[in-house]
């Protein structure tokens, strides 16, 4: 099993995903550049949060047209696990990946804090291990999280079960103080109709040591690994 | 076309510094000349006001790799490993155009220290503006946040510490000040020196452009209500281009492909090109045809002094310039190569085949006139000095006045600000905003570093050499709380127009305050910044020196925290008996008065409660630490408190002093501790052993602060009220 880190001009987490894989999981892990033709026979994908291209036009919008995206299209049609993580969410909506839109905060401003958030759906592999219900408490640090999409689609992802995560309180009610970004219905992460494809805006990666203040975003991490570790995944692209 | 004295007085250049341009040249200078001179001669590059007083600072220290006069401080952090650090001021662009001039600021700070080769790992800032119901105020308030957090979020560095205070004199010349800090392994360590004859000299980065022209000059000049004019003189910055630049040069630094890094920042060009040749004791000879330029057809006076940013200059061998430009096709980055190191020690510049200047570089960048500028103590100075705030009678309801101080702007709860920075990117900040320093792991070596940056002009301008002491005792003795040993500072020095005898009285007694606590606390200063003319239409700022510390802990679990932890903890103070009003946030938020005197510090003592702190966090003696600065003992209290969700009941040492005075006023050399009972012996008998002096307060628990006075309740709030008044006060005003 090896987990791959796509690194865009100006991912900034890139260090982040790969040190917790690394050194707090003890699993292989390697880089793959924007402009690489190939996965380098990664079993899993993150791309991970950060201003790819200074944000410019939009979040996520030039790094979705990387060559390396032809590749990471190609791993998820054929069901191989994508993580998206903030800026890594928005570069998947951008390729068409995941439903939705990543708009500019309710309030306009960037916020960096620790949000909590209720898992909705444990019947992915990036949940399994968790229940519905469980509350984690993790980080978010972006500008663009205002997660949006027209009322009927955002019905169909509930009926399909696509919404993974919602903001809530620290007990697991959704209030809307809880709601750093404005986001539609609080929706915190979704994924793809397969359920391969995770994007969300939360960072895990930022909640994996004792010391950081939280160790929740390891459940995604590790129901990865309960759900692939005993299967060759795909052997990428 | 206008004649030479014209366009020499427009460039700030003085007669007599004319002739001493003419001496360095043996000839005239041409415009371009003129122009390279007038940037680097300008105070911000030259130091020429500063520089005699600057001497003062003890630069060495056995940690000490590279001490002030290079890009960074540079300081030995153990296993091999270095920190590299710098502090600068934006003040002037960020007066005029807040989002650029903040956004520039911190990347030019970043640019210092990736420079010296080192991973930058956390930006601080020290703000200071207007009061906040002034519309501008706001405005110059909320586009230098939003600008440095549109910076540094975007090039993954996270913004962990800062401070901000409002005082009237900022309100049109807002202070910002931006300190980095990086982490390196030492052997990796590159100076900004052209040296080998034959070399080659390559711009890197963003393509040259009319942006920042004259900036340098522009920020030795007072600002006045005309500067708006000066709109161009503001850079524009690119955090995208910036952080591709990091990437890039860390790599070629690696890899052991370039002999000499430095960046450009202000005087541009002419600042890199004649400084890393003075440095190196060589020549530089240029083609500006090769420099990519944004529009056509710029002069090359304006080529030189350009400030567009996110640019870097390098010295590279021959042969290795084709695997440099590899790694910079790779980043999509542009590469030119300009010129060549030569033997001489002149840098000649050429344009169309013709020579178009032709200076000695040391000429330029250290040959400026250094000034022993009038010193004359002002006449404000001894009459505020001498009134007793003790002849105020003394407030009715301390509730209400610890709700006001905890409500004010300069001490609430500064979270507004900081969650707009993303300050936890790298994974390596175990503490964040909000305590007394942020504290980073240092993952290659499994050591912390602690941060800290502080400063109090209201100090300054009412006893500049206490003010300047104990900005150097607050920021170190912040790192001690912390746990973790000062190993360097660098200094920000914000004042006004030097040429007026009475603001240079300021900045001598400063600087000479600040020396004599470096000495004492055996910390070097290594590097840092100098802001003058501070001033709109002639009024100046409070002289407002700003320490950024840095400190070393063995590990990050080592580090101590401000927080209250568990119910029946005890509550100590530690440390000195000097208080005083004067200056004090009480005497400011109660009755508007900014009068009296700091108190005196006992550096020896100080020191000792130093000392004393960082064995207790270090050894887990004690469940928290906290250093008592503006508002007191009950505002630290209730700091505590607040951080830790939890109450406290103390009772006040007996003494014969006035409430008002214990409760608020302000004193070096003091803290806070909460030990478990059972602890409580042994920090005692350490506390003795270590000459410092331990009240027993009171016990952490319960919801409720309660202060007395010899079983006389003064204060007693909830966690909720003290919350309420501490928190949201910036949404309430800004939003």
């Amino acid at each position: 099993m090896k987990w791959g880190v796509v690194v865009f001009p100006a991912s900034n987490c890139d260090l982040d995903a790969y040190h917790l894989l690394r050194d707090v999981l003890g699993e292989k892990v390697e880089y793959i550049r924007h402009d690489a033709a190939t996965l380098a026979g990664c079993d899993l994908l993150i791309l991970p949060g950060g201003f790819t291209y200074g944000d410019y036009l939009r979040p996520g919008a030039i790094a979705a047209r990387s060559p390396v995206m032809g590749a990471v299209v190609d791993f998820a049609a054929g069901g191989g696990p994508v993580l998206g993580i903030c800026n890594g969410f928005q570069v998947l909506t951008e390729a068409g990946l995941l439903p939705g839109a990543l708009y500019r905060n309710s309030h306009l401003q960037f916020r960096c804090l620790e949000t909590y958030v209720r898992i909705e759906s444990s019947s992915i592999p990036f949940t399994g291990a968790a229940e519905i219900g469980k509350v984690l408490k993790m980080p978010v640090a972006h500008g663009d999280g205002n997660y949006y999409l027209p009322e009927e689609k955002r019905l169909e992802l509930e009926e399909n079960g696509q919404i993974i995560f919602r903001y809530c309180d620290f007990e697991g009610n959704i209030v809307r103080e809880a709601n750093p970004n404005g986001s539609v219905d609080s929706i915190a992460g979704v994924c793809n109709r397969a359920g391969n494809v995770l994007g969300m805006m939360p960072h895990p990666e930022r909640a994996g040591e004792k010391i950081l203040g939280s160790e929740d975003g390891l459940v995604i991490f590790n129901s990865l690994l309960e759900f692939y570790g005993n299967r060759e995944v795909r052997g990428g692209a | 076309m206008p004649d030479q004295e014209e366009i020499r007085r427009k460039l700030g250049l003085s007669d007599s510094e004319y002739e001493l341009i003419k001496e360095h040249l043996r000839r005239e200078p041409n415009v371009t000349e003129l122009n390279m001179y007038s940037v680097m001669w300008s105070e911000h590059c030259s130091y020429k006001h500063s520089r005699s007083s600057l001497e003062l600072f003890p630069t060495s220290g056995p940690r000490v790799v590279q001490g002030p006069g290079e890009n960074a401080g540079v300081v030995d952090i153990g296993d091999g490993f270095a920190a590299v650090f710098k502090i600068e001021s934006h003040n002037h662009p960020s007066a005029i155009e807040p989002y650029q001039g903040a956004a520039t600021g911190v990347g030019g700070i970043l640019r210092d220290i990736f420079t010296m080769g080192a991973r930058p790992v956390a930006f601080l800032n020290s703000l200071r503006f207007g009061e906040l119901n002034s519309a501008a105020c706001r405005y110059l308030f909320d586009g230098v946040v939003a600008g440095i957090g549109g910076y540094g979020n975007c090039v993954g560095v996270p913004t962990v510490a800062g401070e901000i205070y409002f005082e009237p004199c900022y309100e049109r010349n807002p202070l910002v000040n931006a300190m980095c800090v990086g982490v390196m392994p030492l052997e990796r360590l590159v100076l900004g020196k052209a040296g080998g004859k034959g070399n080659l000299v390559v711009l890197a980065g963003s393509k040259t452009g009319r942006d920042g022209i004259g900036g340098v000059t522009f920020a030795s000049e007072e600002l006045s209500s005309d500067s708006e004019k000066d709109r161009p003189a503001v850079q524009v910055g690119d955090p995208f281009l910036g952080k591709l630049l990091i990437e890039a040069t860390l790599e070629v630094v690696e890899n052991g492909l370039v002999t000499g890094v430095q960046d450009l920042g202000g005087a541009g060009l002419t600042c890199a090109l004649t400084e890393t040749a003075s440095r190196a004791g060589s020549g530089i000879e240029v083609e500006l045809d090769r420099v990519p330029l944004r529009e056509a057809e710029m002069p090359a006076a304006e080529i030189l002094v350009s400030e567009s940013q996110e640019r870097m200059l390098f010295i590279v061998e021959p042969e290795k310039l084709e695997p440099l430009q590899e790694v910079f096709k790779r980043w999509e980055l542009d590469l030119a190569v300009l010129g060549r190191v030569t033997e001489g020690r002149e840098v000649v510049v050429r344009q169309g085949g013709e020579i178009v200047a032709a200076v000695p570089a040391e000429s330029i960048a250290g040959g400026a006139p250094c000034y022993y500028p009038q010193s004359r103590e002002p006449a404000y100075y001894k009459e505020l000095a001498a009134f007793e705030p003790l002849t105020l009678p003394p407030p009715k309801d301390y509730n209400r006045v610890l709700l006001e101080l905890l409500g004010s702007f300069d001490l609430a709860s500064k979270e507004w600000v900081w969650r707009r920075y993303d300050h936890m990117v790298r994974t390596s900040t175990v503490q964040g905003p909000g305590g007394d320093a942020a504290v980073i792991r240092v993952r290659e070596t499994g050591r912390a570093l602690a941060m800290s940056v502080d400063g109090n002009g209201r100090y300054c301008y009412l006893d500049p050499y206490r003010g300047g002491m104990l900005a150097v005792c607050e920021a170190t003795r912040n790192l001690s709380c912390c746990g973790a040993e000062p190993v360097g500072i660098t200094d920000c020095l914000n004042f006004g127009n030097p040429e007026k005898p009475e603001v240079f009285w300021q900045f001598e007694e400063a600087v000479k305050g600040m020396a004599a606590a470096c000495e004492a606390l055996n910390v070097p200063v290594v590097g840092g910044n100098v802001s003058f003319y501070n001033e709109v239409d002639k009024e100046a700022i409070y002289p407002t020196p700003v320490v950024g510390a840095v400190g070393l802990l063995e590990c990050p679990e080592q580090q101590g925290k401000v927080a209250f932890k568990d119910e029946g903890d005890l509550v100590l103070l530690l440390g000195g008996n000097e208080l005083s009003l004067g200056g004090s946030q009480l005497l400011k938020s109660a009755c508007g008065k900014v009068a009296g005197r700091p108190a005196a510090v006992d550096l020896e003592l100080e020191k000792r409660v130093q000392d004393l702190s960082r064995r207790l966090v270090r050894e887990k003696l004690v469940e928290s630490a906290h250093d008592l600065s503006e508002g007191g003992l009950a505002v630290a209290l209730a700091e505590c408190c607040l951080q830790g969700n939890l109450g406290a009941v103390v009772d006040l040492p007996v003494s014969d002093r006035r409430e008002d005075l214990v409760l608020f006023g302000e004193g070096p050399s003091r803290i806070v501790v909460s030990v478990k009972p059972e602890k409580l012996a042994e920090t005692a008998a350490l506390a003795k052993a270590g000459g410092v002096d331990l009240f027993e307060l009171g016990t952490a628990g319960g919801g409720i602060l309660k202060i007395n006075s010899s079983s006389k309740p003064l204060i007693s709030l909830t966690l909720d009220e003290m919350k309420q008044a501490f928190e949201g006060v910036f949404k309430w005003i800004m939003e």
